[in-house]
């Protein structure tokens, strides 16, 4: 085993033991896109009766929500678990050993892709249980496993280089409501083509989350839909790309700046 | 009396300052009614298209009068977790010393989270008609739409001020703002109470909210308004202020 395998190896166990001891990192990143399912599903339930709208049952539209939303939760749990790091002293001590500084960008995110899998777990088997049928089948729930936990890589890539570069926990958790105006400003409650004000519909239209979620609704109302999953894959994947490099070369900057 | 309004007017006086001179507390209080209102009534306008919605003034007053209340019942939390803030640091507890009147420290924080809910709403009206939302409602029916926030406003200062005063910590931060979230979210906010089916609509109707976001609803809509949800408001006012004010008693005791 290389050098750099056995220093993500470790730094990925540090951060999965830590994630495990804080259960108040994991519960409201399950908890809150579970109740915000609830009470959506619930109250827009009647929204299937819109003309067009593209299924009988608002939870299945809804159930791709919680997939993203947990994506946000972790960015802040990974963002703020390396601000904490570096305000610690960690990563300072940890750069003066042979350590990689990509050794614990990996291992970081080794902790957030379990939590990641884990909860999109949860919401598959919640839905499941609320009645919701996946029309694309156990393949499609592992498809729509592998778009959560690269959203889920993506967005703490993007957490971990905030928590770098800031070096606050309180900065990190300032961009929340960042993150939140793009998940609101998506086709998170409504179909794009059915959005009726043009200016929303446009902002909607430009907003990369709308294709994230319309990739995973697509799995879930649909079935196999190629051109919703390339364009769900390729801006998920492109969203991984440019995050692991800008937070790859913010540890890059933290350990010469050490 | 006199006592009184001092201790009041020293805790409102310090509680605004720190309120409009903390970007971090002002920009989220302002932003968040704005975003919700833009968000909401932007992607579900096509609401108006199923069967039966049939409120006159459009889906964008549908909204507004449930964003003013949501701003105004967070407006009080919020003003709770200043208090939480206060004992976490000891200042309430030299307050405490220094107060004749400690009522008075409540009446304070009531009239900052008041102020700041008359900051949002002025914010959220001047955005509402910018982008043309139709108010059918005369200037009567505007008065009590903003009576109904300001009560609804203070209600939730009193709940929040009543769990700071028995927890005097900022980790009491969810049990005061998750059980507004959750009441709120659970009156008919996308839809008209009509249009909830299965569970939510069982809960929707048991919610005290409710009645409230409707009569705002009719306050907008220049409707007809069915004025016993002030009862339901005063009522709520009422217990509240109790769960409050044994909660000051309680931090007395507890020696701030």
């Amino acid at each position: 085993m290389s050098a750099t395998s056995t220093q993500v190896g470790e730094l990925a166990r540090r951060s999965l033991v830590r994630t495990l001891r804080q259960p108040a990192s994991i519960i409201p990143s399950l908890l809150f896109p579970l109740v915000f399912l609830a009470l959506n599903s619930g109250g827009l339930g009647s929204a299937t009766r819109i003309p067009d709208f593209p299924t009988d049952s608002y939870l299945a539209f809804f159930i791709a929500a919680p997939f993203v939303q947990a994506a946000l939760f972790a960015t802040m749990g990974a963002g703020t678990d390396v601000a904490k790091d570096v305000q610690t002293g960690f990563v300072s001590r940890l750069a003066l050993t042979p350590t990689r500084g990509n050794a614990l960008l990996f291992g970081q995110l080794a902790g957030v892709l379990a939590v990641s899998l884990f909860s999109s777990l949860t919401f598959l088997v919640v839905g499941l249980v609320a009645g919701v049928t996946f029309e694309s089948g156990l393949p499609g729930m592992v498809v729509i496993m592998v778009l959560a936990t690269l959203i889920g890589i993506a967005l703490s890539s993007i957490g971990v280089m905030l928590g770098m570069r800031s070096g606050s926990g309180e900065a990190v958790q300032g961009m929340f409501p960042l993150f939140f105006v793009f998940l609101f400003l998506s086709s998170l409650t409504m179909p794009r083509p059915l959005i009726e004000q043009d200016w929303f519909r446009t902002i909607a239209t430009y907003n990369p989350v709308s294709y994230l979620l319309e990739a995973i609704r697509s799995l879930v109302i649909t079935g196999w839909d190629g051109r919703a999953l390339a364009l769900g894959f390729g801006i998920a994947i492109a969203l991984v790309a440019v995050s692991v490099f800008g937070a790859s070369r913010a540890v890059r900057m933290r350990w010469t700046r050490t | 009396m006199r006592r009184f309004l001092d201790v009041t007017g020293a805790v409102a006086w310090r509680t605004i300052h720190h309120f409009l001179t903390q970007p971090s507390i002002l920009v989220p209080s302002l932003l968040f009614p704005l975003f919700f209102f833009t968000a909401f009534s932007g992607a579900l306008s096509g609401v108006e298209a199923i069967p039966g919605f049939d409120f006159p003034s459009g889906y964008a007053a549908f909204q507004f009068a449930f964003v003013m209340l949501q701003a105004s019942a967070f407006g009080g939390v919020f003003a709770g977790f200043s208090i939480a803030a206060d004992f976490e640091s000891g200042f309430t507890r030299r307050l405490m010393l220094a107060s004749p009147d400690r009522r008075g420290i409540l009446a304070g924080y009531a009239v900052a989270a008041l102020f700041r809910a008359v900051v949002v709403w002025v914010m959220l009206i001047v955005v509402a008609l910018l982008v043309g939302m139709q108010i059918d409602g005369g200037a009567l029916d505007l008065v009590g739409l903003y009576t109904l926030a300001a009560l609804v406003n203070v209600t939730g200062l009193l709940f929040s001020a009543g769990v700071a005063t028995r927890l005097r910590t900022m980790q009491a931060g969810p049990a005061m703002q998750m059980p507004v979230f959750l009441l709120l979210f659970l009156a008919p906010v996308y839809m008209p109470l009509e249009l909830l089916e299965g569970w939510i609509h069982t809960a929707a109707r048991l919610n005290p909210m409710t009645p409230l976001l409707e009569l705002s609803r009719d306050f907008i809509s220049g409707q007809p308004a069915d004025l016993w949800a002030y009862a339901v408001v005063l009522t709520m006012f009422a217990v509240l202020a109790l769960w409050a004010l044994t909660g000051l008693r309680r931090a007395e005791r507890a020696g701030g």
